[in-house]
């Protein structure tokens, strides 16, 4: 139980502070590398949840999709970065009033609030004997396969409108136009020019 | 030192709280807005999948599965946003971005 707990601190203590900085760093790259950091651990804190599949999909997703697209994107922009954190102190005592409001509020709510005891009627307990990734299984393809479903459908609406967003055509680049290719008769490609001896083609 | 349920979601709120506090204090980019809703996003996260465990229902889970997958949509939709904006105007200022006003 020693372990657990300090394992706990551990991976919530580099969970805020990375995301402190993902907030005040000066450089964006920093702040990218630094939300994989808060990203990391908090999928530490999963694992001890016994949510070990969350924990695998957070790093698969977050670490290996969404933190290199926003590096990508942080990389591939032009954009004078220090110019944009010009003014950077302005906004700090409205941030820091509702921060410290929001925070306080909901301080008191996790520390007032008591949770029922889980022998209330849970809408799908946690199988026993079967590991976390089955358990979440047995659930997700069965009673909850519209949800499913339609996670999957957000994930190619997005991924079409992400795509048709950043396509651009050049109108100065010559591409390779298939039907034109295709659609070409003998009639409009050959013409026979009688020529007569001695004179050439004009 | 029995770590239990408040411990977690006492880390969610600050995650979270940190979250709007960079919204407010990175007014001018967008980029660092988009990894302040991230942040918020885990922290809902964190929330979830705690509760899913203290209460030993899997639902929790697959609700944060879903949280997941709409902010993976998310930030894919919000940085083919940002892209095409830059190419379309050079500048990723948060002020510039007000042509709708009229």
């Amino acid at each position: 139980m020693i372990i657990h707990a300090i394992f706990f601190y551990l991976f919530a203590g580099v969970t805020v502070a990375s995301a402190v900085m993902v907030i005040s760093a000066r450089n964006p790259v920093h702040s990218v590398l630094f939300l994989i950091l808060a990203f990391v651990n908090a999928a530490g804190l999963f694992v001890l949840l016994g949510a070990e599949f969350l924990a695998m999909i957070l790093i698969v997703v977050y670490v290996g999709a969404v933190a290199v697209l926003f590096l990508f994107v942080v990389m591939m922009l032009d954009v004078d970065f220090t110019e944009l954190r010009r003014g950077f102190l302005n906004y700090l005592p409205i941030g820091a009033l509702i921060g410290a409001v929001l925070l306080a509020e909901l301080l008191i709510l996790v520390g007032g609030w008591a949770i029922a005891p889980p022998t209330a009627h849970p809408a799908a307990p946690i199988a026993a004997n079967v590991s976390n990734t089955e358990a979440l299984g047995l659930v997700l393809y069965t009673r909850y396969v519209y949800f499913f479903e339609a996670a999957g459908v957000i994930l190619l609406i997005a991924m079409i409108g992400a795509i048709v967003m950043t396509l651009q055509h050049k109108p100065q680049v010559r591409r390779q136009n298939i039907a034109a290719q295709i659609a070409r008769r003998r009639a409009s490609a050959i013409e026979l020019v009688k020529v007569k001896p001695g004179q050439g083609v004009s | 030192m029995i770590i239990g349920l408040g411990h977690y979601l006492a880390v969610a709120a600050i995650v979270f709280t940190l979250g709007i506090f960079g919204i407010f204090l990175n007014r001018k980019n967008v980029i660092i807005i988009l990894m302040s809703i991230e942040l918020i996003l885990l922290a809902v996260n964190i929330d979830l999948v705690a509760f899913s465990s203290f209460l030993g229902d899997i639902v929790g889970q697959v609700y944060a599965l879903i949280v997941l997958t709409v902010a993976a949509a998310e930030s894919a939709i919000g940085l083919a946003i940002l892209v095409a904006y830059f190419r379309n105007r050079g500048s990723i200022a948060v002020e510039d971005i007000d042509l709708l006003k009229g």
